[in-house]
């Protein structure tokens, strides 16, 4: 029997995400895929296998899961209340979700995208080489209550109970970004405007794009409409006819005609998914050199996470079943339980 | 010495070499041909290249490869040859894509004829003769940018945006033509309605249509496109297809 998770009771916006799908810009598509790619990452590392792996993103909403067996599952990205059946889990950590158990995720108190990752990855059908929906192609679709996903096949690596560090990018309140092609098409003084103002997100928030808001007047570039429609990346802040800022996601369409003041370098875009609505945000501009060694420190940080991850500690004044436990008579091994406790 | 080709740094994403200022066959041509080249050369710094209307652009790691290691890469290729009068892709192919105007299905018809200073008659018997060519796909997946229409239809884009055009709705500004792949807001005017659909995900290859290839509109009736819809199981609209030598 393979595994599987059924989702019992799905958010308004669940769906398989991974590390998308390059190769197919000059198709009309962008890569897509996790909005918050470090987390992908974070959760590979708590379960021993591949960021490549397919996991659950819940944007905003968590909702109820079951599985068919005993599954690992490590949670990571926006910080969700989640307890399997009364029990409380920690965020950032790899747990055991029992056969038949529930496992119930709340909504994000900080940043706006969790991941539920699974051991042996989420193992439906890849389409155009990738298992992650694609909302702006049309590519799967929304994963709804009642869904049932099958499960890869799990090696165990790594175990369960392990956690990571909570991360700082969930409220980091700035990113970082680097000129582009179009940044001179901007005056001095609304270049100035745009790095000393504190914006605010707005409720116009996904997979696509990021709108940001404030109350310093627009940012108007001089010959707004005479750009040719051009090349756009993930991370690029493209000026609408609103003024506003409106940072573009790993969903965004591969070609547009509006101006773009920089791009946020590829290592903060998951600072920007993260931000939660009303948050604010600033925007520091930094030279073409310190990106590539903040890009390049970044992706050392991620070749780290499996050396961070620890196990997870348990303080015995929140464990509400402590009679429960036998902690005295050593019938307890610290290998087994995930919910190690803290010896003398 | 021109100002053209122009190179540009984009993010840490990529390199964009552009060939003109603004939107000209040339130029199209030229982005067309260097990106085949760029391909054919199979620089291992190169993930993926694509082309814009007047662009090349090849997407390179800057953060692990500094673009000065590719400058003189691209440099000598772009003196290799005049690419303004470089020969189309080869493998071509002419669609000709059954479309309804007007009528409720496409419902600006008369007001872009009006802005193109013609009766609507006249506005669909020459939309449906005009021969245009893909000249870039973007913005949604193996969605078409064609053109050029003649300099009458120069048209701007709206002011406001339509809420929602269908999949499959042609709609026109600036001398060009679009096929919708997915149901959208636009800011160009929706012209016509075909049944044709510019991207499969279930079928290999997924995506209709490929820069370079060529297409006219001949009008249909409403009855007809009631037919094709009926039985359009391939996605082709109805459109009949011929390889270009």
């Amino acid at each position: 029997m393979s595994a599987e998770l059924t989702i019992l009771q799905a958010g308004p916006s669940f769906s398989i995400q991974d590390m998308g799908r390059p190769g197919y810009r000059s198709r009309g598509m962008t890569i897509g895929g996790g909005a918050d790619r470090t987390a992908l990452h974070e959760g590979a590392a708590l379960l021993g296998q591949s960021p490549d792996q397919a996991a659950l993103e819940m944007a905003v909403s968590g909702g109820q899961f079951t599985a068919n067996q005993p599954v690992r599952i490590a949670l990571t990205g926006a910080v969700m209340a989640a307890r399997i059946g009364d029990e409380p889990i920690a965020w950032n950590a790899s747990h055991l979700l029992p056969a038949g158990a529930v496992l119930t995720i709340g909504g994000a108190s900080c940043g706006n995208y969790g991941y539920l990752h699974l051991g042996g990855g989420i193992d439906t059908p890849a389409i155009m080489g990738a298992k992650s929906c694609h909302f702006a192609a049309g590519i799967g679709r929304a994963v709804q209550s009642g869904d049932i996903l099958a499960l890869g096949t799990d090696d165990g690596a790594n175990g369960i109970g392990n956690c990571l560090p909570a991360p700082e990018r969930l409220q980091a309140g700035r990113v970082r970004f680097v000129s582009s092609m179009q940044t001179d098409a901007f005056s001095d003084e609304t270049f100035a405007r745009f790095t000393g103002t504190q914006f605010r997100r707005d409720a116009r928030a996904n997979r696509m794009g990021v709108r940001l808001d404030s109350d310093a007047g627009g940012l108007f570039a001089e010959n707004q409409l005479g750009l040719v429609s051009e090349v756009v990346v993930p991370g690029d802040i493209q000026v609408a006819g609103d003024g506003c800022p409106f940072v573009l996601m790993y969903e965004c369409q591969t070609t547009g005609g509006y101006p773009r003041i920089g791009t946020v370098i590829p290592c903060d875009i998951p600072i920007v998914a993260q931000l939660a609505a009303r948050s604010e945000l600033r925007f520091e501009h930094i030279s073409r050199d310190d990106a590539v060694a903040a890009q390049t420190r970044h992706q050392a940080e991620l070749n780290g996470l499996p050396g961070q991850v620890a196990p997870l500690l348990r303080d015995p004044a929140t464990i509400r079943d402590l009679l429960g436990y036998q902690l005295i008579s050593g019938a307890v091994s610290a290998h087994e339980n995930p919910y190690q406790t803290q010896e003398d | 010495m021109s100002e053209w080709p122009k190179i540009q740094i984009v993010g840490l994403s990529g390199i964009l070499i552009t060939f003109a200022g603004q939107m000209t066959e040339p130029a199209n041509r030229a982005a067309l041909a260097f990106r085949a080249a760029v391909d054919a050369a199979e620089w291992p710094e190169v993930r993926e290249t694509t082309t814009s209307l007047v662009s090349t652009y090849l997407e390179v790691d800057l953060a692990a490869v500094p673009p000065e290691t590719l400058q003189d890469r691209i440099n000598a290729l772009l003196v290799a040859q005049d690419w303004y009068s470089a020969p189309l892709p080869s493998g071509r192919r002419l669609w000709h894509v059954p479309t309804v105007y007007g009528t409720d299905l496409a419902p600006q018809l008369e007001e872009a004829a009006t802005l193109a200073g013609k009766d609507p008659d006249t506005a669909i018997r020459e939309l449906s003769q005009a021969r245009v060519r893909v000249l870039a796909i973007g913005f949604a997946p193996g969605q078409p940018f064609m053109g050029e229409l003649d300099e009458s239809w120069h048209i701007p884009r709206q002011a406001n945006l339509t809420g929602a055009v269908p999949p499959g709705s042609l709609v026109t500004a600036i001398r060009q033509l679009i096929i919708f792949t997915n149901q959208s807001p636009t800011g160009w005017r929706h012209i016509g309605q075909t049944a044709f659909r510019n991207f499969r995900p279930a079928d290999d290859p997924p995506f209709a249509l490929n820069p370079g290839d060529e297409l006219t509109f001949p009008a249909i009736s409403r009855a007809d496109y009631d037919k094709i819809i009926a039985s359009n199981d391939s996605g082709n609209g109805g459109a009949d297809v011929e390889v270009l030598a």
